[in-house]
């Protein structure tokens, strides 16, 4: 089973160390006959939440997988334009900062910053940290940490983005709403990033799926999002196949479902005179 | 929170071996990915269209799946699946090799992309002069697009890199010692996570600093002036 790590460390740390792992002889494959026994029955029978069926089960996996995507994606699109417009500010200590956030949050593994937020951090912070490990429930411990760690994580993607399209905007755009009269704070707001969102598009929907398979790694510290769910099924079922396939099918899904969403976004902001734009 | 740091260096050994395996599985993966990617980018590009379909059939999938998700498939059912045809009723150790197969399959379908996009790069004047010149399709492949579209992707193909270094700690999820899994194992088994994790991240923080810093000074060296 996956540890929930809800429980303080130290009481389960052997078990931890090792809990998170399902062998595949657990299962005993024997590949033919398994494969040729595809059964989509073990969709309806009852889930490790009893009061579910196993597709339920998964169902609501993929919900909070989209959950913590878009918080997370709120996270990120704030922090990212706010250091991405640092970096395209003139000066030098703005720039620096910017340039500093992003390379540290780009050379630390994900998984890595994950467990940072998850378990150094609260023990770092003296009264909130206590507060967060005693009172909050342990889903929205992990659902916070996750959200913490994925938000800043993806803002630092986002904030590379954000500089390139500002600065692919040349300096006209900047001089013109400087020109008319506009505080360099209102050029930002109502000339740059505007442009800058529509151009930017594309990538900021690559970005956003990027995000969503990222949040599987929010499964390390006990999310019960659509990874663990598969994995939890297909422990409590033996039926790997079944499971893994119907987990792998349902990101897919979602994949296409926001490659949809996002071409619909794309054609209505499409900015004639660009390429690709309205002509 | 006072931090005690005491139990890193004699760790340090342990955590050497972990390294290894990290190293391992980024080499391989990296190897295996520029292979099997330069395959697929041609294939993609090929004029044949069942090629051409199945190369993107095979990136989309890729592509579409957490790589959390990809380990568990290779872990749990692939890797077993093969063995076992090959090998029936043997319980052999499959979790290293199922990474390894995990990371140069999933990276394969990266590198394909990066590769596609460095060859398209390439103007089509260049492949017409190479023709022209009596060259066949595979000659000018070789000797005049891929040389050049190579020297474009160098900096793209290294930050890859960087990055399945990075992703490799995912190997978590299949309970393989890697880097990342020793020091948590050790900082667990101590008793000072906290110190382990932050140390850990420090080292992965440097490393990775280190190398984008050399691809960033190398991008320079390699950049070529657009070929009109």
């Amino acid at each position: 089973m996956y540890p929930s790590l809800l429980i303080p460390l130290v009481a389960v740390s052997a078990s931890a160390a090792h809990g998170f792992y399902l062998s595949p002889f657990t299962f005993h494959l024997s590949p033919l006959t398994t494969l040729a026994a595809f059964d989509f029955s073990v969709f309806l029978r009852p889930s490790p939440e009893s009061a579910l069926n196993n597709l339920s089960y998964l169902l609501v996996g993929l919900g909070w997988s989209l959950l913590l995507a878009l918080a997370s994606w709120v996270v990120a699109f704030v922090v990212g334009s706010v250091v991405g417009v640092m970096r395209t500010l003139p000066g030098r200590i703005l720039p620096f900062i910017g340039a500093c956030y992003v390379e540290l949050f780009r050379n630390v593994p994900l998984l890595v910053q994950l467990f940072i937020w998850f378990f150094v951090i609260p023990d770092m912070t003296p009264i909130l940290g206590d507060w967060f490990k005693q009172q909050v429930p342990p889903i929205w411990q992990e659902f916070i940490a996750g959200t913490a760690c994925l938000g800043l994580f993806t803002a630092a993607r986002i904030a590379e983005q954000v500089r390139a399209g500002i600065g692919s905007l040349g300096p006209g755009q900047l001089g013109a709403g400087l020109a008319l009269g506009l505080k360099g704070r209102q050029v930002y707001l109502l000339v740059l990033l505007p442009v800058a969102y529509r151009i930017l598009i594309p990538t900021l929907t690559s970005e956003f799926l990027n995000l969503i398979k990222n949040t599987a790694v929010a499964s390390t510290i006990g999310y019960v999002e659509l990874a663990q769910r598969s994995a939890s099924m297909a422990e409590t079922t033996s039926r790997v196949y079944e499971a893994f396939a119907a987990g792998t099918l349902l990101y897919a899904v979602l994949n296409l479902l926001v490659m949809f969403f996002a071409r619909a976004l794309e054609r209505f902001t499409a900015l004639p005179g660009f390429l690709g734009g309205r002509k | 929170m006072v931090f005690d740091w005491s139990a890193i260096p004699g760790s340090l050994p342990i955590l050497w071996q972990g390294m290894i395996v990290t190293l391992q599985i980024t080499l391989v993966g990296v190897l295996v990915g520029l292979l099997l990617g330069t395959l697929l980018a041609l294939f993609r590009l090929s004029p044949n269209r069942l090629l051409s379909w199945l190369s993107a059939a095979y990136v989309t999938v890729f592509r579409s799946i957490p790589l959390v998700m990809v380990l568990f498939w290779f872990h749990l059912v692939l890797v077993p699946l093969v063995v076992g045809l090959l090998f029936p009723g043997k319980r052999l150790e499959l979790r290293f090799i199922a990474a390894l197969t995990a990371f140069s399959l999933f990276e394969a379908s990266y590198y394909a992309e990066i590769i596609r996009a460095g060859i398209l790069s390439v103007t089509k004047g260049q492949f017409n002069a190479g023709l022209a010149l009596g060259m066949n399709r595979r000659e000018v492949m070789r000797l005049v697009v891929l040389p050049q579209a190579l020297r474009r992707m160098v900096p793209l193909l290294l930050t890859q890199a960087i990055i399945l270094f990075q992703d490799s700690t995912l190997v978590y999820v299949i309970n393989l010692d890697d880097f990342f899994r020793k020091a948590y194992n050790i900082g667990n088994t101590v008793g000072t996570l906290n110190e382990m994790i932050l140390f850990a991240g420090a080292v992965y923080l440097v490393i990775c600093t280190l190398a984008s810093g050399c691809v960033r000074q190398l991008h320079r060296k390699f950049t070529v002036l657009p070929v009109k």
